[in-house]
């Protein structure tokens, strides 16, 4: 890693190419009002962009206010990146639309399928991870990053089933792509939580396996409890409660590995007061400074940085 | 490859079993785990409807507007990934419903509900300057030739039951006011700087807004609607159409037709 220690401390002045190191939350239309009114010193936001491919009204009229105060990432569901079938040609340009009238300082997408022919299923669904589909989700990321002309982010998947006719691990795979096609990595450490409880992984040790200098982006979110046949505990990916602690100390553990990335908090369901999630962003801002003390601090330590 | 194919239909089918190829690390039936999958898609179809239709499942009662959204969600899956639109057809569902049958004016509860999202939704036009409609009401000659577009968010739902006055009680937090439904009655959904607004329309006004956004001329338009209504205003449709802003712009019949809606 090239010695940047002042690219590190950088906030509100970001270039425009990449997110903050700073906390974000995602951009609710119940909060759009109360955001404006208040201007909270908050690191960015992010919004799905489907959400944004309407014509007009309160949206983008929101939205452009916004982007003209914060930083933004802008994130899709519905790409289907991991579909068996070509990506959607006009899904794609509607997506540059929108990428051309924000201007995001990051774009992201899941490795995950939601599309089925003409049929949308409006969920993220699981991939087997083998030869075959690795070359289709390189396909369709190399097409992506072609038509839009830069840099996307990927992010691993909450899953709650496994495929007999996969080969490699989740974090192998997700290593190659990101090898293959230059992508970066979303890095939902609230995901990597959930799937590693569901399929008996040892978290830290998926953290560890992934391409973590490529990280361009972290996810933190809340999870739901179920049961499995078995009886066993089944964890949901369901956005709609605060972060479990367990995920605050991956989180932590995953800063010490990554350094400072920025972060966010997503919430989709349930959706509290703007304050709760303001707060919620406050703690892993809070990380996240800890973070950068940690690194500066092993920066004096190092001879070989500090002369690189 | 057909892995999606089974996964997909399964998901979208209760009936059909789990698909193949599912493997769990604790050995436990895979199909309790693949449910989730099935719940989530459900789920939110189901959820996405009922943001759209609040009206429509009060009418009906949570209960039975789920089902009958399930229902739908099965049989009429999304077919973008623009979830805002998602049950535009929901009314024509509704129509052919059995079990809605017993509220006949549901369906086009549904209709007003869904013009409200897509007036939401709906491009940013300016409207008109003064000094462009005072220069074509100057000009007498072309005044009946002139054909006005209206603003994209502009919807006109006219039914037989009355619409708007069901619509508008389950507006307010205060007592139902007693409403007979067996009124025909046509509503205007537009969007109001940021916010959408329904009005009650007379049956006259409702075919004059409907026959200008077709691109009838302004004479045609008043026709049409002085035919359904003789009591027709003109004066007072077009007060309503300027009042609100909702006038785009004006063609006149020498020009091409630029602006169709």
């Amino acid at each position: 890693m090239s010695n940047r220690p002042n690219a590190l401390m950088q906030t509100g002045a970001a270039p425009s190419h990449t997110l903050p190191t700073r906390a974000g939350v995602g951009l609710k239309p119940e909060h759009f009002q109360e955001i404006l009114a208040t201007q909270p010193d908050i690191g960015f936001f992010e919004v799905h962009a489907e959400n944004y491919m309407v014509a007009g009204g309160p949206f983008h009229h929101y939205l452009t206010r916004i982007r003209e105060r914060y930083a933004l990432s802008i994130h899709g569901v519905g790409l289907s990146i991991g579909a068996d079938a070509p990506l959607d040609l006009d899904h794609l340009n509607a997506l540059q639309r929108v990428l051309d009238r924000y201007q995001p300082q990051s774009f992201s997408e899941h490795l995950a399928w939601s599309t089925h022919g003409p049929t949308f299923l409006n969920d993220l669904l699981p991939l087997p991870y083998n030869t075959a589909t690795l070359q289709r989700v390189c396909d369709h990321i190399d097409q992506v990053q072609t038509h839009l002309g830069r840099r996307m982010l990927l992010e691993n998947p909450a899953t709650y089933v496994e495929f007999a006719a996969s080969t490699w691990s989740e974090a192998t795979f997700l290593s190659e792509v990101v090898r293959r096609t230059g992508c970066g990595l979303l890095l939902d450490v609230n995901n990597v939580f959930v799937s590693s409880v569901n399929h008996q992984r040892d978290a830290q040790a998926v953290i560890r396996a992934l391409p973590l200098a490529q990280v361009g982006e972290i996810h933190l979110a809340g999870f739901a409890r179920a049961q499995d046949g078995h009886g066993d505990l089944l964890l949901i990916d369901s956005h709609g409660a605060p972060v479990a602690q367990a995920v605050w100390e991956l989180y932590a553990i995953t800063l010490g590995l990554t350094g400072p990335v920025a972060t966010l908090l997503e919430r989709d369901n349930d959706i509290p007061a703007w304050p709760v999630l303001l707060a919620e962003a406050c703690l892993a801002e809070k990380q996240l400074c800890e973070a950068t003390g940690q690194r500066q601090k092993n920066r004096q330590r190092s001879p070989e940085e500090v002369h690189a | 490859m057909n892995t999606q194919s089974a996964f997909a239909q399964a998901l979208l089918n209760p009936d059909l079993p789990c698909p193949s190829g599912l493997i769990t690390r604790n050995g436990s039936d895979p199909a309790t785990r693949f449910s989730v999958y099935r719940n989530n898609v459900m789920v939110s179809l189901i959820d996405a409807l009922a943001d759209t239709y609040p009206v429509v499942q009060t009418l009906v009662g949570e209960d039975f507007f789920r089902a009958m959204a399930k229902v739908f969600a099965q049989t009429k899956p999304p077919r973008t990934a623009v979830m805002a639109y998602y049950g535009r057809d929901f009314a024509a569902f509704i129509d052919a419903f059995a079990p809605a049958a017993s509220v006949p004016y549901l369906a086009d509860v549904a209709r007003l509900e869904m013009a409200r999202v897509m007036a939401y939704h709906a491009a940013d036009v300016e409207p008109v300057t003064t000094e462009v409609l005072h220069a074509a009401l100057a000009d007498p000659a072309q005044l009946l030739s002139l054909r006005l577009v209206l603003h994209p968010s502009v919807h006109v739902i006219t039914s037989t039951f009355s619409v708007f006055s069901i619509w508008a009680a389950h507006q307010t937090e205060t007592s139902l006011p007693c409403v007979d439904p067996d009124v025909a009655q046509a509503a205007l959904v537009f969007r109001n700087a940021l916010a959408v607004d329904a009005l009650e329309l007379g049956a006259g006004s409702a075919a004059f807004i409907g026959a200008l956004q077709t691109g009838q001329t302004l004479l045609d338009a008043a026709g049409a609607a002085s035919q359904l209504e003789p009591e027709f205003d003109l004066a007072s449709a077009l007060a309503l159409l300027l009042r609100w802003q909702l006038i785009t712009h004006l063609t006149t019949g020498n020009q091409d037709h630029e602006h169709t809606p």
